[in-house]
């Protein structure tokens, strides 16, 4: 007995996890794709009639605006965040004598969470009080900057918020990239008298190839879970504007009572995640042999 | 001859007072960009503090980014303990100790649970862990919309819903995850052949645990319960959706403070709040950068 104890101690001792695991991320991403195929509305209803919820979400004009506003924030959030972390991360690579308070100063909105942001900006960007102001102070008396309340552009606006909480930490992760380059290959070029501009742009960039992936799955995966930051800074307005998936599926489940359509758009938003995420997943934990 | 030669020295330096002057051009500019950038993520900081600083008469007349003209501390009080979040008027107060209470017990626990899980995957592997590690991970990533309504449900038949066990219950078992894979990249870094050695003498599972792997541990332990302190005081979807009038953390009273519909918008109170909802996670940084980014390089770069 206690030898057999003694053996499976590990497993053992793992097993509460696992089981947790199991039951509340995989049971419960199968219960919400089971209940997607059917008609349940304020309660969850078990017979199985297809996909009618699915039809539903394509016909609905407001899952359409959630599915754009998500394609223009992932792309503009993921494209602003990775220039300016690899701009930021390139200037502090250059023996800059104030490099850590600086890279804390860069760093900081980490620290935040989506909800003191958007609060944040939401202020800034007050048409009438915000930014706006400022500018017609100093002597622009036409300025307007109303983005936040112009139902066309307010989803730019969660944009520029996630931007700013977010590009610090791309500079982090390409700083970290760019110091684990290899110091003689650019002596070489150096001494080969290639400009330093040529030395990054032909070897140290193409060398950062797999912190761009990284940093590519980290962002995109912040996009499609963007919820807090939209509802703090716009509330999913003006109407439903600036909607992403994220914000759609909650308002389903909590304030419309529409189950069925709350799982179906949140498998949609699985399986957006898993096909980014499972091949990065796939080649991180795959054995290497160098 | 000499003459010639004079020349020469005369162009050499020229040639290279130029480069100097080239040079420090560079770094100027350099430098100008580099605290333009740092004026940039400061500035959302710094119009926070200055606008719970000022009274409401300086906010409509004055500009978004001027100093206050006197300093006025009384927005921080009812932020704090007299703002209103919906019918009650209690202020951040108590939804402050929600989230004292619910992230000290669910940071600890969280922690331990992926300490010895990821002993076990780096150090007692069997038939299949790496799969296991491979399947927790993945749960790290899922967006969890799509696991909100069966929680919800989950939490009801449990007779749960809407309390501050419950809501940890849900920050445990979704860290799991992240806390496991912290340890477990760690703990790898340690040679096998010290686990045989300890084994040869005797050592158990327990007993090698607690006299090797733990006391080399502070570090990682340190990266991994910044990482979810950091989590679960910034968390708003599980707080928004699993707690009730009472029960909410501070992220959700945050929001509801802002966005109450009734009376005048107090923006300096609305700015004080937004503060005290952020300082805690702030000290943290400021105090411990160093492992606040170990722990945010940790899950997208192979270690």
């Amino acid at each position: 007995m206690t030898d057999w104890l003694e053996k499976h101690v590990p497993k053992l001792v793992l097993a509460p996890s696992l089981i947790a695991i199991f039951v509340f991320v995989y049971g419960f991403i199968g219960w919400t794709a089971y209940v997607s195929f059917t008609k349940s509305r304020l309660l969850p209803k078990y017979d199985l009639v297809g996909p009618i919820q699915y039809e539903k979400l394509a016909a609905s004009p407001r899952w359409e605006v959630a599915l754009t506003n998500l394609a223009i924030f992932g792309i503009l959030f993921i494209l602003f965040a990775t220039v300016i972390g690899l701009i930021l991360a390139i200037m502090l690579d250059q023996k800059i004598r104030t490099e850590g308070p600086l890279r804390t100063i860069y760093l900081y909105p980490m620290a935040l969470s989506f909800i003191v942001t958007g609060t944040a900006w939401k202020w800034i960007l007050n048409p009438g009080l915000g930014i706006e102001s400022v500018f017609r102070d100093m002597g622009f008396e036409n300025f307007t900057f109303d983005w936040l309340v112009n139902p066309d552009l307010a989803i730019y606006t969660v944009v520029i918020a996630g931007v700013w909480q977010s590009s610090g930490f791309v500079m982090a992760l390409f700083l970290a990239g760019l110091r684990s380059v290899d110091g003689e290959i650019i002596r070489a070029a150096m001494v080969d008298g290639i400009s330093t501009p040529r030395i990054y742009m032909s070897i140290i960039i193409p060398s950062m190839a797999p912190i761009f992936l990284s940093s590519f799955i980290v962002l995109s995966h912040l996009a499609i879970k963007s919820f807090d930051l939209v509802i703090a800074l716009t509330g999913g307005g003006p109407g439903y504007a600036t909607d992403l998936p994220a914000t759609y599926m909650y308002a389903m489940a909590f304030s419309r009572g529409d189950i069925g359509q709350a799982a179906s758009s949140a498998t949609v938003m699985m399986m957006i995640v898993t096909a980014i995420i499972v091949p990065y997943l796939y080649s991180e934990l795959r054995p290497r042999h160098d | 001859m000499t003459d010639h030669s004079m020349n020469d020295h005369q162009l050499d330096e020229r040639a290279n007072r130029n480069r100097l002057m080239k040079r420090i051009a560079l770094r100027l500019g350099l430098y100008t960009l580099l605290i333009l950038f740092a004026l940039y993520y400061l500035m959302p900081l710094f119009v926070m503090v200055v606008t719970s600083l000022k009274s409401l008469d300086e906010i409509r007349t004055g500009s978004l980014l001027s100093l206050p003209r006197e300093i006025d501390f009384s927005s921080w009080g009812k932020a704090w303990s007299g703002a209103c979040t919906g019918i009650q008027c209690n202020g951040l107060q108590p939804y402050f100790w929600n989230s004292v209470l619910l992230s000290i017990p669910a940071v600890a626990i969280s922690t331990l649970l992926g300490a010895i899980n990821g002993y076990v995957l780096a150090q007692w592997r069997f038939k299949g862990s790496n799969i296991l590690f491979a399947l927790m991970l993945f749960g790290c990533f899922i967006p969890f919309q799509v696991v909100l309504l069966p929680m919800a449900i989950t939490l009801g038949a449990l007779k749960i819903a809407g309390t501050i066990p419950g809501l940890m219950l849900v920050h445990i078992v979704y860290g799991i995850g992240f806390t496991t894979l912290f340890f477990r990249n760690f703990y790898v870094t340690i040679p096998q052949e010290l686990v045989k050695a300890a084994k040869v003498d005797g050592a158990g599972f327990f007993r090698i645990f607690f006299s090797i792997f733990l006391p080399v541990s502070p570090p990682i332990i340190v990266v991994t319960v910044i990482w979810q302190f950091t989590q679960i005081w910034n968390d708003f979807l599980f707080g928004v959706s699993f707690s009730q009038a009472g029960t909410q953390p501070i992220t959700v009273a945050l929001n509801n403070i802002v966005n109450a519909t009734t009376g005048v918008k107090e923006y300096n109170v609305d700015m004080a709040a937004a503060i005290i909802a952020a300082l805690p996670t702030l000290l943290v940084y400021v105090v411990a950068g160093k492992y606040f980014i170990r722990g945010l390089t940790a899950g997208s770069v192979k270690g």
